[in-house]
This record gives C-alpha cells, sequence and structure tokens, in this order.
C-alpha cells in the first residue's frame, strides 16, 4: 500500500475523528478512512490464505476422503482401474466397529487419568510455592521447572527411555544396590506410568508459569487483610489463591486434556526399546498406522474426523461447564 | 471478605525473616526432578561404549571427544545436517510465523471491520484440531502437488501460528494506542506505514515471544517431519535421532551415539532459555501485559 499525499481539504474532513475513538459510525467516507477501510483485509490475508491452504482444505479434504473408498476394476492394473467412488458413512461405520481404535482411545483416556492430575497439581503447587514470599532460591526453582519445556518431547522420551532401561539407569543401579524388587518399566500397566511420567515432566513448567503468572497478577492487598485476619499462608493458598486462579486452572486442564487424545510422541520413542507396544497403542498411532503402513487413506481419513470431531465435542463441553462454574464464581 | 479465623499464634513480626523451609524444599525437589534426565545425559555423553553399561550411571566417563567425533563421523556427518535441517525449519518458520501474526494479529487487535469476531474465532477453533488431522491431508495435497517430502512441506504447515495471532492480537490492543495511530493518519501516513514504522516496534515484546515459541514448536514437532519427510537429509533433529534410536535398539553399540546427540540437541533451546530469560519474560508467554 502506497501513501498517498494528504491535501489540506483532506484534514479538515478528517478532523472529527481525531478525537481517538477510531470509529465513528456516522462519518462521511473521507479518502484515509477509505483507505483505512481495506486495510485491515490486507493485513489478514497472509493469515487467511495460509488458514485456507493449511487447514480448511485439508479439512475440507479428509472429509471428502473419508466418505470415499477404492474401487477396483478387472485385475487393478493400467490407467483408470482404481477408481475413488462414493462409499457414504460406510467407513465410518468401519471406525466405530473397529476395536483397535476403540482401544486406542481407552489407553489414551486411561493415561489422561494419570497425566492430567498429576502434572497440574504439581503444577498449582509449584506456583503456589513459588508466590510464598518467604521461599528461597524460588527464580531458580522456576527456571529449572521450566526448563524442560525447551526439550523436545521425542527427545525427553529418548532421555527417560535410557533411564528406564536396567543396563544404563541410575535408578535400577540403586535398586540392584538395596537388594529392592526391580520393576519392569516397559510392562502393562506400567507402561503407563512411564509414559506418563515424561509428560509430567515435560509439560509440568509451562502449566507451573500460566497459574504463577495469575497468581501474581492478584493484588497483594487482598492477602494483607487475610494476613491481618490472623490466616496463615497455606489458608490463603487455598481459600484466596486458588479460587482466584480457577480460571487458569480450567484453562490448562483444557489443553491437557486434548493433548492427551493426541499423545503421539511418548509411545513412539519408546517403541523402538521395548516389544510390549502395539503400533496402534494411541488414536493418532492408529491413524497413522492405517494411513501409511496399512495404506488405507480412507479408513483413516475417517478415523481422524472421528478423532476431531471427539475433540470438538469434548472442548465445548469443557468450556461449557468452566463457563458456568467461573460465572458462578464471580456473582 | 469473610473472617479467617485460624490459629492467630503469635508469629507477627518475627516470621517476614523466617524462611519459608517447606515451600523452598518442595521447589528444590521440583528442580531436581527436572533436571535428573538432563544431569544423566550429560554424564552419560562422556562415557564410552564399555563405560555407559558398566560403571555407575552419574560417574563421568572418558569417551566425550570420542563421542563426538564419532557422532560427526556418522554417516558422513548427517547428525550435522539434521542440526542445520532444524535451524533452518525453526528459525526461518518463526520469522515468517512471527510477520504474519504481526498482521494478522495487528488487523483484529486495532481495526474494527465486520466478521472481525468471526474470523477470530475460526483460527483460534484451528488450535482445537488435533495435528494429525490436518498433517496427513496436506501430505496427501502437498504430494500431488510434488512438494512431499521436500522442505516446503515442513516449512510451509508451520507458519501459521493461531496462538501467535491470539496473542498479538491481544498485544496490539494493549500496546498501541488509537490516538497515536489517528494522528499518524492526521499526518498523511499509509496504514502500512502506521503499521510498519508505529505497531511493530510497540508490539516487539509480543513479536519476539511470538518467535521464540513458534521457534520452540517448531524444533520441537515431530510429528510432521514424520509425516511429510522420507529423505533423511531433510530430516530436523527431533525425526534424525529417532530413526538412529530405531536403528540402534537392536545393536546397543549406537546407544552412545543417541545419547551424545541427544545432548548436543538440546543443548541450543536450554542455552537460548537461559540467555534470554535474562530480558524476556515468561510471563509473557500466557499473554500478560506488565507496564
Amino acid at each position: 500500500m502506497t501513501s498517498a499525499p494528504l491535501k489540506g481539504s483532506d484534514r479538515v474532513e478528517v478532523g472529527p475523528l481525531a478525537d481517538g475513538t477510531g470509529t465513528a459510525p456516522s462519518v462521511r467516507p473521507s479518502s484515509p478512512r477509505r483507505r483505512g477501510r481495506s486495510a485491515p483485509y490486507w493485513f489478514l490475508a497472509p493469515t487467511l490464505t495460509l488458514f485456507a491452504a493449511f487447514t480448511v482444505i485439508p479439512i475440507g479434504y479428509a472429509v471428502w476422503l473419508s466418505l470415499h473408498k477404492v474401487q477396483v476394476k478387472g485385475i487393478g492394473l493400467g490407467k483408470g482401474a482404481r477408481a475413488e467412488v462414493w462409499n457414504g458413512f460406510g467407513n465410518y461405520a468401519d471406525v466405530l466397529n473397529n476395536s483397535e481404535f476403540g482401544h486406542s482411545v481407552l489407553r489414551a483416556f486411561g493415561y489422561g487419568l494419570i497425566v492430567i492430575p498429576t502434572m497440574l497439581g504439581l503444577a498449582l503447587v509449584f506456583a503456589l510455592m513459588l508466590d510464598t514470599p518467604k521461599a528461597r532460591s524460588a527464580s531458580f526453582a522456576r527456571l529449572m521447572i521450566f526448563l524442560p519445556y525447551a526439550v523436545p518431547g521425542i527427545i525427553a522420551a529418548l532421555m527417560w527411555g535410557f533411564l528406564y532401561l536396567p543396563a544404563v539407569s541410575p535408578f535400577y543401579y540403586l535398586l540392584d544396590k538395596f537388594g529392592l524388587p526391580e520393576p519392569d518399566l516397559f510392562n502393562g500397566g506400567n507402561l503407563y506410568l512411564s509414559f506418563a511420567n515424561i509428560a509430567v515432566w515435560g509439560g509440568t513448567g509451562f502449566n507451573m508459569i500460566v497459574i504463577y503468572t495469575a497468581l501474581r497478577a492478584i493484588p497483594q492487598e487482598i492477602y494483607e487483610a487475610a494476613r491481618i485476619d490472623g490466616a496463615s499462608d497455606l489458608r490463603i493458598a487455598l481459600s484466596i489463591k486458588i479460587p482466584i486462579v480457577m480460571p487458569s486452572l480450567v484453562l490448562t486442564f483444557f489443553f491437557s486434556v486434548i493433548a492427551t487424545l493426541q499423545v503421539f510422541t511418548e509411545p513412539m520413542a519408546l517403541k523402538p526399546l521395548t516389544n510390549n507396544l502395539q503400533s496402534t497403542w494411541s488414536p493418532l498411532m492408529a491413524i497413522y498406522d492405517s494411513a501409511f503402513l496399512k495404506s488405507d487413506i480412507y479408513g483413516a481419513s475417517a478415523t481422524a474426523v472421528v478423532l476431531a470431531l471427539a475433540t470438538f465435542v469434548l472442548s465445548f463441553t469443557l468450556l461449557r461447564i468452566s463457563d458456568r462454574y467461573t460465572r458462578e464464581d464471580r456473582a | 471478605m469473610t473472617p479467617l479465623t485460624l490459629t492467630a499464634d503469635a508469629t507477627g513480626p518475627s516470621r517476614a525473616r523466617r524462611t519459608a523451609w517447606v515451600p523452598t524444599l518442595v521447589l528444590i525437589l521440583g528442580a531436581l526432578y527436572c533436571l535428573v534426565p538432563i544431569a544423566w545425559v550429560i554424564i552419560a555423553a562422556t562415557k564410552d561404549r564399555s563405560e555407559l553399561f558398566s560403571t555407575f550411571s552419574f560417574a563421568p566417563g572418558t569417551g566425550l571427544l570420542q563421542n563426538l567425533s564419532d557422532l560427526t563421523a556418522y554417516r558422513d556427518g548427517i547428525y550435522w545436517q539434521w542440526m542445520a535441517n532444524s535451524a533452518f525449519y525453526a528459525g526461518f518458520g518463526a520469522l515468517l510465523s512471527a510477520a504474519v501474526s504481526a498482521a494478522g494479529g495487528y488487523a483484529l487487535g486495532r481495526y474494527s471491520f465486520r466478521g472481525r469476531e468471526a474470523v477470530f474465532k475460526l483460527i483460534l477453533a484451528g488450535v482445537l484440531v488435533p495435528g494429525i488431522v490436518l498433517a496427513v491431508p496436506q501430505y496427501l495435497l502437498l504430494s500431488k502437488m510434488g512438494l512431499a517430502d521436500s522442505y516446503w512441506s515442513m516449512l510451509l504447515p508451520s507458519i501459521l501460528s493461531p496462538y501467535g495471532v491470539y496473542l498479538v492480537r491481544i498485544y496490539a490492543a494493549a500496546s498501541v494506542p488509537t490516538e497515536l495511530m489517528e494522528a499518524a493518519r492526521m499526518d498523511g501516513a499509509s496504514e502500512w506505514r502506521i503499521f510498519s514504522r508505529i505497531a511493530v516496534p510497540m508490539m516487539m515484546p509480543g513479536l519476539i515471544t511470538v518467535f521464540l515459541f513458534q521457534f520452540v514448536g517448531i524444533w520441537n514437532n515431530f510429528l510432521l517431519p514424520y509425516v511429510m519427510l522420507a529423505d533423511d537429509t531433510k530430516f530436523p533433529i527431533t525425526l534424525g535421532l529417532y530413526t538412529l534410536l530405531a536403528q540402534g535398539a537392536s545393536q546397543p553399540a549406537l546407544y552412545t551415539l543417541v545419547i551424545t546427540g541427544c545432548l548436543l540437541a538440546i543443548l541450543p533451546l536450554i542455552a537460548l532459555f537461559l540467555v534470554i530469560q535474562r530480558f524476556w519474560s515468561l510471563d509473557l508467554l500466557s499473554g500478560s501485559i506488565k507496564s
């Protein structure tokens, strides 16, 4: 956009706008106004173009694929032997009847039941401790607890994977030294704990910062009043701080649930280290498996759409609940 | 405020000087928990192959230089190619992302126009779409255009950041005064000039936040390259190390390479965080604006 030199008469017309309100609706259109009117669309153009190209169109394509299937004519050789034909909701019926996918969703929920309360509980405790006026080494601890955020999930999982391996792990070394039983961290239920620990390690710091930021926005006078009334730090934390940061907790919970449904990195990273992990352990792994290993992009698309819909339904339910909760809180 | 009638023991003035031991202890334990894997990988990277399996985990070894030269020699230094690829994807992608978010967030935060809220909500809803729901059709579409397994296939899908647009919108609304924009308009500045000369400098802390957030996001991404790339000379470090481990799972001789590779891969980001935290507040990540 080029800037046209303004003439004196234009300035006079712009005059009434200079009161700072910006969007006076009754103002006669003047040239800078008119120019300014298209500006937001220009500024939004790159965002919207990318959004269309890499979000809207792929989703549309996935939905289209999910409603189709390949029909092979003859022996399936030559041009036109494979045609994409309408399949209605056939793929969706397959998804819902597919116990493998159902099991992967259940596993993700089981994993989430361990990760989310542990991670958010720790994040809240750390944030409250950071906010305690007389805690020592708080800034050091804040940085260290946040540090895992800088470590790629796959590398975090690789590092923990080694720490779970009896041959190289210091924990097994100590267990061995003291003659304690040595659990197999790659087996059965322990697998969930092993994954959960990696996610907790990687995610606590970020959530702690979100909650801590909310805590610091509370005016200090509230605490002074409570202290004069004789409240202990613990009582202040339980009765004042936690209710006030509840919206942040709801937000972090919300994002944790979405992340849980999409667990992929941790099981993928540990897969090479053990034979106990099927390639459809989590929903995302199941989708990847059917799209690229079984080459069924139609079924995979239907599965992906189901997962997306489930995420949306879950999100809106959670937002509805939290909305009602925070509104009651305000009343 | 309801009266809080809890133990009103005489801990008035003396309490101010005492250290709160419970919080301090909890925080230190938390810090140690977060440091364990990092400390382990630093020490394990110093061990040669036999020391890795024979000596106590937290006893340093003697093989660091050997490990580094082994890693560099592995397949003619493909490890450093992965690092360079990651730096390119993350650096260039985050730069483009910050630029796009700056313009988009500024438009949403500082102009009122028809459809603004609808556009904003639509973009935010993009956060909820599971990565794989996008990655699989993105891959199929890009491969139809002959772009799958190319640098573009990693770069292009990483540019749009709904969170970045959201953050810049908050920043623009909080840090760029409308009065200033109107004054610039009066002086004949074009909308582009107002954006580039006035708004961008004022939003800079927010834009740096978007850049860093997106840099970390792209650097750490595993799903997208795993779906998009097959040629391992284009791999980012995350996928490269993963394939190295997947190969090495059967031959523990490769463990030392993976461990040394892990250490070198996390050092840049940790160094980045330690340096920037001096002048960049972590609070910015959650969109809080302090005057």
